[in-house]
């Protein structure tokens, strides 16, 4: 968790623009992908989506380690509505109560490359974006208030420390004789004791990270940045890839004639 | 606001406490009462006192970051600093606490430094060039201290560097006071003097106020030149307030025998405990490890793949043996907890095995992983570091009958382990709400009313005051001579010297070496 957040060693080109403009990039293409269910404007994003790839210091593999369920997840939900939705067109399998036809084919293979090319500018966004940059952008540019957006991100360090925490409790809590054996009831209920350990724990470190941070000065009304969040040029190419990448996939699937609004 | 003389000199904060009192929410009594202090700009002051006496409300108060207006605390009297509220003057003092973890706010090293200065709206390029000064200063950029650099990752930090990095974030402030809480109780013996090194440097270059609590006197004694000692505040009915003032040599030669009554480490002191009886050569093997590798990490699945964990030490080989001791030892990293913890059965080794002997096992098979958790408790014993992360109930008797309700026997011994650990007076109490000394007694005791052969403790002594360690070091003495084989984990030689036995020396450079042949395989 720690390791995947941390941006040392990227040092790719959009590593360098403003979290904010790179947010503005994903909103755009997520919002028109969402519109519509066909699989060309999908497949039209998709494609360069992976085109950018080099440019976030994103790799086949790393997108592999990273985002694996997220990748099986597509491709089952792709599958299932190939074989649950309504027939159309010429059928292709037919196995008693499930079926693959051409029209469900396509509607399954829609969904899955529409799920992929909504799922991977996010993707994109984490691999080059530092959260402390986000956090610098979110208070600076978007103006939202500082002890918001600082106190969420000192927390979010908490998290990587919990899941250490929650190993280590789950130790202590067996050589006390709590196992994670017997009868699902039984189960459940070491679960809900191991949680409530982590709960004290990450409760108490809240408390002495609160203690330390309001030492430090923190929560008081006027305060300076150490780290100024800019904007660049490059910032200006970012969302005008948004814009050219979400206008290409309309104009893709209009062009074509499957652009299709998941209203109708 | 701070004030900034040039040269790296602060103006030196003032501490005057006159009749001042605190009761925290949601408690009975107060936390401490009555305290009449004046600390002088530039004192440099350690404090004392039996735990309860309220050292840690005192710096907290003097940090400016005890409790709002509208809770229901309460405070009596009057604690200023330089004449005014700690709270009003942020910034004025810096404040160091015990947890390294929490010590830490920001992900990147420069970062890190940069956010008090930052809270207290100090000019963008002044920040930079103080970071670099703090960062100096506590000696994290020479190469010896690990050579930083600004956008190393917090989180790769041992704990003395974490703590070191907390005082640079506090020297960043420029502070006229800086207060420690037990700063150095949770580092291994070189963190310990990396950071006091630290503190030194930087109190000599500033000039700033200083108030330390530490149990440890020997580690503050030659850098402090005051000692105040505290009167226990919730025991009401005497003086509350300062027990002793003075200079170090006078303070801990007149009330040396007090002092170590009331559990601080005198310098040259080391409490009395019993004596263990000779060794017998020829005692039954329970438990061995062979060749093993270490990692507190699971396999990882990479894709498809299933990729084994890198482990922190390797080619270990150790006998566990009846009414033995066994001490780990060796500099932090070295994987001496991840070792101990594949021993007791709670870690799978990642390459070769630990078996335990039939004397042991009783059945229940070779490899103490497999076993079934009540199977485990009645063989293997295991105390953590952290005791709350062991305890199971809402209550200390219903802790200590855990066990053996569990296992169905042994509920006769749980009087007996009440009385031995002086916890009687405690048995309805919650046990999140015990003092540290208390919680660790309190956890040795839950996992012995299983009554194991093995018994393994991970730093059983860090952070105890000295009368903890005696009655810790007394306690497993005897049960060694009983024969239960005790397997621990530790910094502290005289404690690995009251329980005599076999030494187990970890040293970290082996993880260099399984690191290239697993990049190799």
């Amino acid at each position: 968790m720690r390791d995947a957040l941390n941006l040392r060693g990227n040092h790719a080109l959009l590593t360098a623009a403003n979290p904010l403009a790179k947010f503005a990039a994903v909103f755009l293409i997520s919002l028109v992908l969402a519109l519509s269910i066909d699989w060309v404007s999908a497949t039209t994003a998709l494609v360069a989506e992976l085109a950018l790839f080099p440019l976030a210091g994103l790799t086949l593999r790393l997108l592999w380690q990273r985002a694996w369920p997220l990748i099986i997840a597509a491709a089952i939900g792709g599958w299932s509505t190939a074989i649950v939705a309504a027939d159309s067109g010429a059928v292709l399998l037919d196995v008693g109560l499930w079926s693959i036809s051409e029209g469900s084919l396509e509607l399954g293979l829609g969904f899955m490359l529409r799920g992929l090319a909504i799922a991977l500018p996010a993707i994109l966004l984490m691999t080059c974006t530092d959260p402390t940059d986000l956090a610098d952008a979110l208070a600076q540019k978007a103006k939202l208030p500082h002890r918001f957006v600082l106190g969420s991100l000192a927390a979010m360090r908490l998290v990587g420390l919990m899941a250490e925490e929650w190993q280590t409790i789950g130790m202590a809590r067996r050589a006390r004789g709590v196992g994670s054996q017997g009868n699902p009831f039984q189960r459940v209920k070491a679960t809900l004791g191991q949680s409530f350990g982590l709960l004290v724990q990450a409760v108490r470190r809240a408390s002495r990270l609160a203690v330390t941070m309001e030492a430090r000065g923190f929560g008081g009304g006027q305060r300076t940045w150490a780290r100024e969040s800019t904007y660049s040029v490059l910032d200006i190419w970012v969302v005008l890839g948004g814009v050219v990448i979400a206008a290409g996939a309309v104009l893709a699937a209009v062009g074509a004639g499957t652009w299709s609004f998941v209203w109708r | 606001m701070p004030v900034i003389e040039r040269g790296g000199h602060v103006r030196p904060a003032a501490i005057t406490a006159e009749g001042w009192g605190w009761r925290h929410a949601g408690r009975a009594t107060p936390a401490i009462q009555g305290l009449d202090l004046r600390i002088e700009p530039g004192e440099r002051v350690l404090l004392l006192g039996p735990s309860g006496a309220g050292k840690s409300t005192l710096l907290h108060a003097l940090a400016g970051v005890l409790g709002d207006e509208e809770d229901d605390s309460d405070e009596t009297g009057s604690l200023l600093l330089d004449g005014a509220s700690p709270r009003e003057q942020r910034g004025r003092a810096g404040l160091m606490q015990q947890d390294p973890e929490t010590q830490v706010v920001l992900s990147r090293v420069g970062d890190d430094v940069a956010f008090g200065a930052e809270n207290l709206a100090v000019p963008r390029e002044e920040i930079w060039a103080r970071v670099h000064e703090a960062l100096d200063d506590v000696g994290l950029r020479t190469a010896a201290g690990g050579g930083l650099a600004l956008d190393h990752p917090t989180s790769a930090l041992s704990g003395g560097q974490k703590q070191r990095l907390a005082l640079a974030g506090i020297l960043a402030m420029r502070p006229g006071l800086i207060l420690l809480d037990e700063p150095t109780a949770n580092l291994d013996p070189a963190g310990v003097l990396e950071v006091r090194d630290a503190v030194g440097r930087c109190l000599d270059k500033t000039g700033a106020t200083l108030v330390v609590v530490e149990h440890r006197v020997s580690v503050w004694k030659d850098l402090v030149d005051r000692i105040v000692v505290l009167q226990p505040g919730s025991a009401g009915n005497g003086t509350p307030g300062v027990l002793l003032d003075g200079p170090p040599e006078q303070v801990l030669s007149e009330a040396r025998t007090m002092l170590m009554a009331a559990g601080v480490w005198v310098p040259g002191y080391v409490p009395a405990t019993r004596a263990r009886r000779t060794e017998t050569s020829a005692a039954q093997l329970l438990l061995a490890a062979q060749d093993v590798a270490v990692s507190r990490e699971k396999p990882r699945r990479k894709g498809f793949r299933t990729i084994p964990p890198v482990p922190v030490q390797s080619d270990v080989s150790a006998q566990v043996r009846a009414g033995q001791a066994l001490t780990i030892t060796g500099p932090n990293g070295a994987g001496k907890s991840t070792f101990a913890l594949t021993l007791a059965g709670l870690l799978a080794p990642v390459d070769g095995k630990v078996s335990a002997a039939v004397e042991l096992s009783e059945g229940a098979g070779i490899d103490p992983f497999k076993w079934k958790a009540d199977q485990l408790i009645s063989r293997i014993g295991t105390v953590f570091q952290e005791p709350e992360h062991q305890f199971v109930t809402g209550k200390v008797l219903d802790e200590l009958m855990f066990g053996p309700k569990h296992l169905g026997h042994g509920e006769e011994r749980v009087d007996e382990l009440l009385e031995r650990l002086r916890l009687t007076h405690l048995v309805d109490a919650n046990p999140y709400t015990l003092s540290g000394g208390e919680k660790r007694r309190l956890s040795v005791a839950t996992v012995l009313a299983a009554h194991p052969k093995v018994l393994v403790l991970d730093e059983p002594t860090f952070g105890q005051d000295a009368n903890t360690w005696a009655e810790l070091a007394s306690f497993l003495s005897e049960l060694l001579d009983a024969g239960t084989a005790v397997v621990s984990v530790t910094h502290d030689q005289e404690f690995s010297d009251v329980l005599g036995g076999t030494e187990l020396r970890l040293n970290p450079a082996a993880r260099a070496a399984s690191r290239q042949e697993a990049g190799a395989a």
